[in-house]
């Protein structure tokens, strides 16, 4: 026998289990790959510190630069959007908290079900937008490659599954939450090996950006 | 005998590779902004030209060897490799259309130092045989003849003579223990002869002990620009060993970029050891002696003045502070251009791409996004601080015919001088 | 021994005392129970009047007899008297007055009488064919024995209680006995399932009056559920669900939310998933419901509801992991990604060390 509840038991279970499992390795492994490679040592006499330098970096590279803003405000606006949209729902949606409490072990507050709802449906434009400007905009298009849109189409399925689950517009809920589930799974498995890793790599990115430019002075 | 092949070239990008390479890598979104920072992208629309996409045969070695993922691609018999026929199309993009301004560096929202990484890259271009031919007989005449432009001491004793002359003062030359080691660009020497004049007089105005080796003048670096560990650190080595055979504590140099980075920032790490002086470009040393209040001047240029920084100062370097503390000393009509500093746009000469014949064309167009930013403001004068920025605007601005002069910054100084009693 | 039933219903209920118009009411009950519309009253009522009271045969297998005892607090006016008397209950362990022999020999005579067409309600998960059969015997007989012998000749099978329809508690991991369900092992034969641990009183009467009504089986879910009564969510019957909607939540069984009486999904609701009628049919002759008495759905008419999950979990916290194994995950990443870094560093001290300089020569062999 093998219906809705049995899937999404699925989903929450062993391929739950598997799909982390997937994740914190290939997460793992990429994080330790860039760090074991290390840097040259520099012998250069810095004009600044690095730390600082490249910690404001982490921070500051969110907001684009004026003149960046002025010359692609769709890029930056759009995906300012899309990337705020999603991380409420992601962090902030009240199941996900407790999820995050159940796999962690800690969490935090949650936001009301309207505005994450509405933080979706937001999210969900914003995507289709990101889709049309990467299907039309001549560099974005030039330099997509398969991944790009193998990560856009799961992304979106996350974020529209969740929507649709959330609005009960499938029956039976169970079908449409192990769906959510499993499109979620996906992104996990997929993370690591994609381009989705700069979720946690540009953190990573941005710290040595600042450093190399913070030694010389510059901050960036 | 012995020569450059595709081998040594992937050994190259694999050398190349470390921590901020892979987490580059790992970070990019193809969200595309890098190319709105490239004054090659915008001003050809090209994509092609996107920065990032510049990169990518470093980009394939770093996934086919260097990741989890590329490891099983190759299992699988699906990885791209990087081939000769690759690198012989990338030739244009990593050199003709590449300034190395840094700029993309600045913008890109994932934090991807671009630049960082064409540099990286273009030294497996150059172990591979897929420089441009500009550039590989630029760093053979370096090596060879001490000068990328082939200039011998001979000639630079010339103009000596002429400075000495016009200004009545002594151009001090192998001077042992002297404060500064001044170092000069080819370029200068050539194009712009002013320049040692200028530093003869503020040096003399300010008390300041300085010399010339004979051992080594040339500060620029063909190595660097096209990218050669091996050029770059022998060129380094000429200015280690006359600033060590003076026994100079400070090194200057010159109103050039490219030199000012190659010495001060790679050229330590390049020979395997710190220096035992330190680096300062002349703008910083005119900045502190400024500061110390050993430059006294008088009168003010009343013209409507803007100025270029020259990336491998500003951005590259973080001098943005001390040019501008200079011109309020001359200057009682300065206007900044709207993007500057660490933001300014490149005048699309740099990273070798002045040196590269073939790139003429494509360095005239990229050169529009800096026309456009004078003309935002439009001054009747810009001014500058490296030979190469300077040539590039002056060719520039004739080309589209715009009555702008262009000046260099120290000479516009040694002008305002105050004449000693 | 039991005669067999002759008196129509109609009837056998004016016999109790059943006026015209409480037997009209009881009809229009019925119909709305099972989500038809009002104008079908006079029908259900024509159909009932004629109906012949069908043998009924209840097996009690693995089960805690919590089904009977719901089914006992039916509470619709006399449906406890009606439920003996439209039909013919003809074996019960728990409500038949013989016992022994006799109790079997009730069974066997009504299953030879009504060949073809009496009921089989079966409570309780059966252990497998392949389990030990000792673990659940009647009279000497495995409970699988008995299960298939009885519903060889029967119309339809009703899987009442979540043990029978789905396996139950006897079922929740590590399922010692190897119970199984009525639906994986009766594969020929119609079976409706009505679970809930136990079912609501009325909706085991419902689905059994539908069938006298129609002589069919009701519309069912893919879980064989009647449709009439697990059609619909718990979370969206439930009067709770505006306060989920607006975000607002008990989080701890004595707090303030708990108290405003605010949605229990973080307390471990399980309302989302569950299709079950208790939000709108309640217990106890309306009077209440485990959410309105403050306590959140354990999912109960749904299969694996013990394993899915604690009942104070949420919904959507997985099943099983912990911080320990992601722990463990990437500990097992780190040495992967050690290992093939340790590979790629290797391959670059290698080419670092075999590394031909660029020569002036090698540069001019270009020109």
């Amino acid at each position: 026998m093998s219906g809705s509840m049995e899937f999404l038991l699925w989903t929450k279970g062993p391929l739950f289990n598997i799909a982390l499992a997937i994740f914190a390795i290939g997460l793992m492994a990429r994080l330790v790959e860039i760090f074991m490679l290390g840097r040259a040592p520099n012998y250069a006499e810095p004009r600044a510190h690095e730390w600082p330098a490249g910690l404001r970096t982490m921070l500051t590279r969110t907001v684009a630069d004026p003149g960046t803003f002025q010359r692609a405000p769709f890029n930056v606006v759009v995906g300012w959007v899309w990337h705020l949209g999603f991380l409420t729902a992601l962090l902030f949606f009240v199941p996900h908290v407790e999820l995050i409490q159940g796999v962690l072990g800690f969490a935090w507050p949650a936001l009301p079900n309207p505005v994450v709802d509405f933080a979706t449906a937001i999210t969900l434009l914003a995507l289709i937008a990101t889709l049309v400007h990467r299907l039309t905009h001549p560099v974005k298009r030039h330099i997509s490659t398969i991944e790009d849109y193998l990560v856009w189409a799961v992304v979106f399925m996350v974020v529209l599954t969740g929507y649709l689950a959330y609005h009960r517009l499938v029956e039976p809920y169970p079908l449409a939450l192990g769906m959510h589930i499993l499109c979620a799974e996906i992104l996990l498995i997929i993370l690591p090996f994609t381009k989705l890793t700069h979720i946690f790599t540009t953190f990573i990115a941005r710290w040595y950006n600042g450093a190399a430019f913070g030694r010389k002075g510059v901050q960036s | 005998m012995s020569e450059l092949t595709l081998e040594r070239g992937l050994a190259a990008f694999r050398a190349e590779i470390d921590a901020p390479t892979a987490a580059f890598f790992s970070s990019c979104v193809h969200c595309g902004l890098c190319a709105q920072s490239c004054p090659f992208y915008l001003e050809t629309g090209d994509p092609k030209y996107t920065p990032i996409l510049k990169l990518e045969p470093l980009r394939r070695v770093w996934e086919n060897e260097f990741t989890l993922w590329g490891r099983i691609k190759g299992l699988l018999g699906l990885q791209k490799k990087v081939t000769d026929a690759m690198l012989a199309e990338w030739e244009e993009l990593l050199y003709d259309s590449c300034s190395m301004c840094g700029r993309c560096s600045m913008v890109c929202p994932v934090g991807n130092d671009l630049a960082y990484m064409i540099r990286k890259t273009r030294e497996g271009m150059v172990q591979s045989g897929h420089a441009p031919e500009g550039l590989v007989s630029a760093s053979v005449r370096a090596i060879t003849t001490g000068s990328p432009m082939g200039l011998q001491w001979k000639t630079l004793a010339v103009q000596i003579q002429h400075v000495e002359s016009s200004s009545g003062l002594t151009v001090p030359v192998d001077q042992e223990g002297a404060e500064y080691l001044v170092l000069l660009s080819s370029m200068e020497v050539i194009n712009f002869p002013e320049y040692l004049e200028a530093i003869t007089r503020i040096f003399d105005h300010a008390g300041v002990t300085w010399t010339l080796s004979t051992q080594c003048f040339e500060a620029t670096n063909a190595g660097i620009q096209i990218g050669n560990k091996d050029i770059a650190a022998q060129l380094v080595e000429r200015v280690v060993a006359a600033a060590e055979t003076l026994r100079v504590p400070k090194v200057i140099s010159p109103e050039c970029g490219h030199a000012y980075t190659a010495i001060r920032w790679e050229g330590p790490n390049l020979i395997g050891r710190p220096y035992s002086f330190r680096v300062f470009h002349i703008v910083e040393v005119l900045d502190e002696l400024r500061a110390a209040g050993r430059i006294r001047t008088e009168g003010k240029e009343g013209d409507r003045l803007s100025m270029h920084d020259p990336c491998n100062l500003a951005r590259k370097s973080g001098v943005i502070q001390q040019q501008r503390n200079l011109m309020a000393l001359v200057a009682e009509n300065f206007v900044d251009l709207k993007e500057h500093g660490k933001y300014q746009w490149c005048c699309g000469a740099g990273g070798g791409v002045s040196s590269n014949e073939r790139a003429e064309a494509l360095k005239m167009t990229a050169f529009k996004r800096k026309k456009a930013q004078i003309e935002e403001v439009a001054p009747e004068r810009m001014v500058t601080m490296c030979a190469t920025c300077r040539t590039q605007l002056e060719e520039g601005l004739e080309t589209f015919n715009m009555e702008i002069p262009v000046v260099g910054l120290t000479e516009m100084i040694a002008e305002h001088l105050v004449e000693r009693d | 021994m039991r005669k067999r039933p002759d008196k129509t219903l109609g009837e056998s209920l004016r016999d109790h005392g059943l006026s015209r118009r409480g037997f009209l009411k009881l009809c229009a009950t019925t119909a709305s129970l099972m989500a038809l519309p009002p104008s079908l009253a006079p029908a259900i009522a024509a159909a009932l009047e004629q109906a012949r009271r069908p043998s009924v045969i209840w097996l009690s297998f693995q089960e805690c007899t919590g089904c009977t005892e719901s089914l006992t607090r039916s509470h619709a006016p006399t449906l406890e008297d009606l439920i003996f008397d439209f039909i013919s209950l003809d074996y019960h362990h728990t409500l038949q007055a013989a016992s022994g022999e006799a109790a079997e020999a009730a069974r066997f005579q009504a299953m030879e009488e009504n060949k073809g067409q009496y009921l089989v309600i079966v409570d309780g998960s059966i252990p497998g064919p392949d389990a030990n059969p000792g673990f659940s015997t009647v009279a000497g007989h495995s409970n699988y024995d008995i299960l298939m012998e009885t519903v060889e000749h029967a119309a339809a099978v009703i899987a009442v209680g979540t043990c029978a329809a789905f396996g139950g508690l006897p079922q929740a991991r590590p399922n010692p006995t190897g119970a199984m369900s009525v639906m994986d092992l009766v594969r020929d034969k119609p079976v409706i399932n009505v679970p809930g641990c136990p079912p609501i009183p009325m909706v085991i009467t419902g689905v059994v009056a539908h069938y006298l009504v129609f002589g069919r089986l009701p519309e069912l879910d893919a879980y064989h559920r009647p449709l009439a009564f697990y059609g619909q969510s718990i979370h969206d019957r439930c009067y709770r669900r505006p306060f989920y909607d607006k975000g607002l939540f008990a989080e701890r069984f004595d707090d303030e939310g708990a108290r405003q009486g605010w949605c229990l999904y973080r307390l471990g609701c399980k309302g989302p998933t569950t299709y079950n009628a208790c939000a709108t049919m309640k217990w106890n002759d309306g009077t209440s419901w485990p959410i309105e008495a403050g306590h959140p759905c354990l999912g109960c008419s749904e299969p694996k509801f013990w394993d899915a999950g604690g009942f104070y979990e949420p919904v959507s916290v997985p099943l099983t992991l912990g911080p320990t194994t992601l722990l463990g995950a990437g500990a097992a990443g780190g040495v992967i990604g050690g290992g093939l870094a340790a590979m790629a560093r290797k391959q670059v001290k290698q080419d670092a060390a075999t590394r031909q300089p660029v020569t002036v020569d090698e540069l001019e062999q270009k020109l």
